[in-house]
């Protein structure tokens, strides 16, 4: 058993091996067949020469800023709203209530997306991103009415199936006349948004685990309903929170659809330094593998050092 | 000031009626429990008070101001959980002074009532420890503690000992009877136990199926209970219940005897049977005894009889504490 595990590590482990010893390599090594896997000349070429070509450390610092800041502004989004998905007093649903209301929801973003279309006869792009915005609206508007945290939860779900591909150009058009295009807050905004899904799904995991009677006890202790979320709910679901976030940082750093489409350079984080060695002059493997090594190290060692948090927050309500 | 006053409260979930229509008066000072069988809506009934849960209709008016709409921090009262419902992250020292925090009450005058609350609840040596640390009677006393820091109008208690063990539980009965004699707030206490409910109360509420059924002193609805329902719910071991001809004879359609009210001999009396099982306990002994066409009764005779299974008795009620009730199970005036 212990065998067959080391066996499956390594076999996950192996590019990500495979990867720093090339970028050791001269870039005929790096070709060389049959693969030379530890008796080559080692060398620092590479490095040298990568951070001579690019300014790895204005991407690394896009990659920081874009991870971190885009998950804290949404955790401050994610916690009330999985705090109200897990706690807000449920509307016992009324059939036909429920029924009308679909009724008006879907007349008034069929409304919405008529009008949207008539005004955006001038500007084109409104046609396209009009109906989306209008039909992102929907979950909002059928939570606050109903409370019914199951359906909106899978319908946030149902926001990951979509191919990002699919939005790619509405979404390109925005950036474009909102001047987001290549900007920090663009990017991050566009970061923030793609992982509130996973966000808000699992904070509302781990604060279900949390006896509602505790909060009740604040309220009555007389705390308003920000010191509830600010004294009792976020230190208690400490532990969830950090996983949460850990597992969104590395999402959002190695997230390459989005950076590489929406940046060119000024916001540019580490997957686009990456890419640059991909295309411009061939390839170059072990330049490119430099590269690599050099995007994943900081997330390698935040990952390493934080295995147990990781760990606990994936596996978290799977015994109970 | 603890003055509580219910008027026509009503509580639904969907169709579901839990409450249905409450009118009661608390008045300032009082210890009233809510007593009832497991879902008579005793707890919702209280969560309503504290502004838990949102009443469907009707009025709860706490000190003379409406406060059916205001939220559980604004209506002045403190709630001890079943569960205590402590911090786990929080100290003993910081979850007393939670609600002092809360309130934005001076640091100074936050640390001398918290070492108050601690002296009077004999929390002084744990102030430092985590509700983890604590066992089950020190959590109690933390979650009184947290409760009466806040010098509330009233306090509500949620089955608070159901979670303690049998001595402890005697022990923490006596403590908050103790409390209560020094505080004299108003205290609301819910629970299932009646011997708790007839121990402790000033005043007892007793709930079936969402509606009271009767409120008054213990000794008042042990002596006069409205109808069936608390007669039998009130007084342990249950009072005895027979219909048919000696029923028939008192003019009533069910007469009901409690077990320390009953006679039994070995020679005559009104109702023959057999005993089934008699329990000697040394200051007093409960028989059981199958009487004939009329069924089960318990019998409690002071000190020790020298009766045993099998035994042919005789039975006879004690007039004067004898309770008559009508077809629709209430009570007959004397």
């Amino acid at each position: 058993m212990n065998v067959l595990a080391w066996a499956v590590g390594f076999v996950i482990f192996f590019p990500i091996l495979w990867t720093i010893l090339t970028s050791f390599k001269t870039e005929l090594d790096a070709f060389a067949f049959p693969p030379k896997f530890l008796s080559f000349h080692w060398t620092l070429e590479n490095y040298r020469e990568v951070q001579e070509r690019s300014n790895y450390l204005l991407f690394a610092y896009n990659s920081i800023v874009l991870s971190v800041g885009s998950n804290i502004v949404g955790l401050l989004i994610a916690i009330p709203a999985a705090w109200s998905m897990a706690f807000a007093p449920i509307i016992m649903p009324d059939r036909k209530l429920t029924r009308m209301l679909y009724a008006v929801m879907l007349a008034a973003i069929l409304i919405a997306a008529a009008i949207l279309y008539l005004i955006g006869e001038a500007r084109y792009d409104w046609r396209i991103y009009g109906p989306i915005v209008a039909v992102a609206c929907i979950p909002v508007v059928y939570w606050i009415m109903t409370r019914r945290t199951p359906d909106v939860l899978m319908w946030m779900l149902s926001t990951k199936m979509m191919p990002g591909v699919g939005v790619l150009v509405p979404i390109f058009l925005w950036f474009r006349d909102l001047h987001l295009l290549d900007t920090r807050f663009g990017v991050g905004l566009m970061l923030m948004l793609m992982n509130l899904p996973i966000l808000i799904w699992m904070l509302y995991t781990y604060f279900k685990e949390i006896p509602a009677g505790i909060l009740e006890a604040a309220r009555m202790d007389g705390a308003s309903l920000l010191n509830e979320i600010v004294y009792v709910l976020t230190p208690m679901a400490t532990p969830g929170i950090a996983s949460t976030m850990l597992l969104a940082i590395i999402l959002s750093w190695n997230e390459a659809f989005w950076t590489l489409n929406l940046t060119t350079h000024d916001a540019a984080p580490l997957t686009a330094f990456i890419a640059s060695y991909s295309a411009p002059e061939g390839l170059f493997w072990a330049k490119l593998s430099a590269a690599s090594t050099l995007a994943i190290a900081p997330i390698l060692v935040l990952g390493w050092l934080s295995q147990k948090q990781l760990v606990r927050g994936l596996t978290f309500g799977a015994v109970k | 000031m603890g003055d509580i006053l219910l008027q026509q409260v009503r509580k639904e979930f969907g169709a579901v009626k839990i409450i249905k229509g409450v009118d009661l008066d608390i008045k300032d000072g009082e210890f009233v429990v809510f007593v009832g069988p497991s879902g008579c809506g005793k707890t919702t009934l209280l969560r309503l008070i504290a502004g838990l849960e949102d009443v469907t209709s009707g009025r709860i008016v706490i000190d003379g101001k409406d406060a059916t709409d205001l939220g559980p921090s604004q209506r002045g009262l403190a709630m001890v959980f079943q569960s205590y419902a402590l911090y786990p992250h929080m100290s003993v020292r910081n979850n007393i002074a939670f609600p002092l925090k809360m309130a934005k009450a001076p640091r100074d005058v936050i640390e001398a009532k918290v070492k108050r609350a601690a002296a009077t609840l004999n929390l002084t040596d744990y102030l430092d420890r985590r509700p983890g640390q604590l066992s089950g009677g020190q959590r109690q006393r933390v979650a009184i503690g947290r409760a009466i820091v806040r010098e509330p109008s009233a306090f509500l208690f949620d089955e608070p000992l159901s979670n303690l063990d049998a001595a402890l539980r005697v022990q923490m009965r006596v403590e908050i009877g103790e409390l209560h004699h020094t505080l004299k707030t108003t205290m609301i206490y819910v629970t299932h136990d009646q011997v708790e409910a007839m121990t402790m109360a000033d005043k007892i509420v007793v709930l079936d199926l969402g509606a009271i059924s009767q409120v008054g002193a213990p000794m008042e609805l042990y002596n006069r209970p409205a109808n069936l329902f608390v007669a039998r719910f009130i007084g342990s071991p249950t009072m005895n219940i027979a219909k048919g001809p000696s029923a028939a004879k008192r003019g009533a359609d069910t007469i009901g005897i409690r077990p320390e009210h009953t006679d039994v001999s070995t020679t005559a009396g009104e109702w023959p049977g057999t005993v089934k099982l008699a329990e000697h306990l040394g200051s007093e002994t409960f028989v059981y005894v199958d009487v004939d066409g009329v069924g089960p009764f318990t019998v409690r005779v002071e000190g020790e009889a020298p009766l045993h299974a099998d035994d042919r008795v005789y039975l006879t009620p004690r007039e004067p504490r004898l309770h008559r009730f009508n077809a629709a199970g209430e009570r007959i005036a004397a």
